[in-house]
């Protein structure tokens, strides 16, 4: 008998295939020759990574920026999204004339480790079984994730990186690159995020994750292999999450109590309310694009940063002697990485004799400021690459000064 | 900390402060500095172009930082009193604190603090020590109010002003040696140099200091 397949398996599939043979991206392979040595005390081999480039590298090889991206990112950062159509995720900050400017950079952004759009992930192939890892896949940390960029940057060529930049859990990328290979990275750009995940954002990825699990269509982590498709536990799970990259004051400003498309209340369970229909709104559009045993694996990275726990509960020590220059920046209104934890990145990195920036930008956006038009930390970007350029000595900057 | 401190006008003739100047010029060249409550950074400029030194700051008002930091020094937002407990000893070779003493809430332990993490400390403060100031206290009957101490009493940043007498007896306390000390009068010219204290604590109108440990 042959069955129609439905919406909700060609998604799954689409994600599969994205995941092994992922759109509009480079991709490195890497046999096994050249494992992937995981925290979790395993090696991960074959696997490859996914990733876009913008810009053109020096001869000097000098000018190479990484953009390390958050959560439910990708490596679209600059470039038309190939399943959702809209624009890169960074494209108010990278861009002709913008504070990361392709003509002056090249820009590199990779799919992390443990991702469903092309770097290897619990979607991506098993070559074990010929079929999705699934849970079968290693549970890996934001130092994984970095260790494998590090491991494309080889394969590039490229020796030093001129700036890695990123916000939320791509700002724990970057402070961990500043931390795995303090030579290789001349300046550091974290934003909105910490050298550690707090007990209470674990307590929100938990809610996440337990939404997930509870869709019986998630089926023990083999949807794929069933023909199942827990996409009502990921979007409950990108609900909630959304709700904390925002603040109360944005909500408001944006819906306030509004009904949608209604006069009143209808006195039922339906979307009455706009906040609600927005909210429903981004988690059917998440699943459209995103892996939910993915969204386990990324949380869970996360969950267990702590770069301080990991150099002997000293947070200095992760730092010690850096030649790097940090710049760090934070937002009055993010209630996930408020600012005290990156008061926390600037005390260690002075007791460390770091060069050290650090700016807490006002405004009442919440954690997702680091993705929307926000002059100031548009300005003190490029600030910050600009002297970090004369410094470096690239061309452009070195001949205006 | 620009937001809490006051902002002597005195520049000279191609515009530079004349006291940061004074300041830029007691710093060795290629030296290792931190600048306290650097404001928008001008002093840090001045010392990056003509004494190439590695300059860091702090600042508390949040402009001020931002500013900095889109000019591409190294500046983070902070408190006197509260952050620089978080520097290690010996990090600096200067550490300076520009028109900013009399604001921080404990002046001895910042300088206790700026002589730890660098060798050299270097301080300016309006001197209340200064003849005007005693003249309004004494016959007009109010708190001072100067060019350089523009704040009526209930809304003045300052908080514990000092005379360069009492600055003075401070680094005795404190064990700490002067090394070099410039009153300037109110046209920003530094008074003779072998007058006597007494003088300067008359006719100074801001006092800078090159401070070190005691050895």
């Amino acid at each position: 008998m042959n069955v129609k397949p439905t919406q909700s398996e060609l998604v799954r599939d689409q994600i599969v295939r994205d995941a092994d043979n992922p759109r509009d991206s480079n991709v490195a392979r890497f046999g096994a020759d050249k494992p992937l040595k995981l925290d979790a005390g395993v090696e991960l081999s074959p696997f490859q990574i996914a990733y876009t480039t913008y810009g053109t590298l020096n001869t000097e090889r000098t000018n190479a920026v990484l953009i390390c991206h958050a959560l439910t990112g990708d490596q679209h950062v600059n470039n038309v999204h190939p399943v959702t159509g809209k624009g890169g995720w960074w494209d108010s900050l990278i861009g002709p004339g913008k504070p990361i400017d392709p003509e002056r950079y090249f820009i590199i952004c990779t799919n992390v480790l443990g991702g469903c759009m092309g770097t290897t992930g619990p979607a991506s192939t098993n070559p074990a079984t010929g079929k999705p890892w699934g849970l079968d896949f290693p549970v890996i940390t934001i130092r994984d994730m970095v260790r494998a960029q590090a491991m494309l940057l080889d394969h590039l060529g490229i020796e030093t990186l001129f700036a890695v930049v990123g916000g939320s859990m791509g700002g724990m990328q970057v402070l961990q690159w500043a931390a795995s290979y303090p030579e290789r990275v001349f300046a550091a750009l974290p934003i909105a995020t910490a050298t550690r995940h707090s007990a209470q954002n674990i307590a929100f990825h938990e809610v996440g994750r337990q939404a997930i699990m509870a869709d019986p269509e998630w089926k023990g982590g083999r949807y794929h292999l069933e023909g199942a498709n827990p996409r009502r536990g990921l979007a409950v799970a990108r609900m909630g999450a959304h709700i904390t990259y925002l603040s109360d004051a944005a909500l408001h400003r944006k819906f306030g109590r509004n009904f949608q498309n209604r006069e009143k209340a209808t006195f039922s369970f339906d979307a009455d309310f706009q906040v609600e229909s927005y909210l429903r709104h981004q988690g059917i559009s998440f699943v459209e694009r995103f892996d939910a045993n993915s969204y386990l694996y990324l949380t869970r990275a996360m969950d267990y940063f702590d770069l301080a726990a990991d150099n002997g509960g000293v947070l200095a020590n992760a730092f010690r002697d850096t030649p790097t220059r940090f710049c760090v920046v934070s937002f009055t209104s993010d209630w996930l990485f408020p600012t005290p934890e990156s008061r926390a990145i600037v005390h260690a990195l002075n007791a460390a004799k770091a060069r050290v920036s650090f700016a807490e930008i006002v405004t009442d956006k919440g954690h997702d400021a680091f993705l929307l038009d926000e002059p100031e930390l548009f300005a003190i970007v490029r600030g910050f690459l600009d002297g970090a350029g004369k410094a470096r000595g690239l061309p452009w900057l070195s001949a205006k000064k | 900390m620009s937001d809490r401190k006051l902002n002597p006008q005195v520049r000279n003739g191609s515009g530079a402060r004349v006291d940061l100047m004074l300041v830029s010029e007691m710093v060795g060249h290629g030296a290792k500095v931190l600048d306290v409550g650097c404001g928008d950074g001008e002093l840090l400029q001045i010392l990056a172009e003509t004494r190439n030194v590695d300059g860091r700051g702090i600042e508390l008002s949040r402009e001020g930082v931002n500013e900095c930091v889109a000019k591409g020094l190294a500046v983070i937002q902070g408190d006197a009193d509260t952050d620089l407990a978080d520097y290690p000893d010996d990090a600096f070779d200067y550490v300076v604190l520009s028109q900013t003493l009399q604001a921080t809430r404990q002046p001895r332990v910042v300088l206790e603090h700026m002589l730890r993490i660098g060798r050299h400390a270097i301080v300016s403060f309006p001197n209340f020590g200064h003849w005007t100031v005693r003249m309004q206290l004494l016959f007009a009957g109010h708190m001072p109010r100067t060019d350089i101490l523009p704040y009526s009493w209930y809304d003045t940043p300052n908080i514990h002003h000092c005379t360069i007498k009492d600055f003075v007896q401070l680094c005795q306390t404190v064990g700490v040696s002067i090394d070099k000390a410039v009153a300037l009068n109110a046209w920003g010219s530094p008074l003779r140099l072998n007058a006597p204290w007494w003088f300067w604590n008359m006719f100074g109108e801001q006092g800078v200091f090159l401070l070190s440990r005691k050895s």
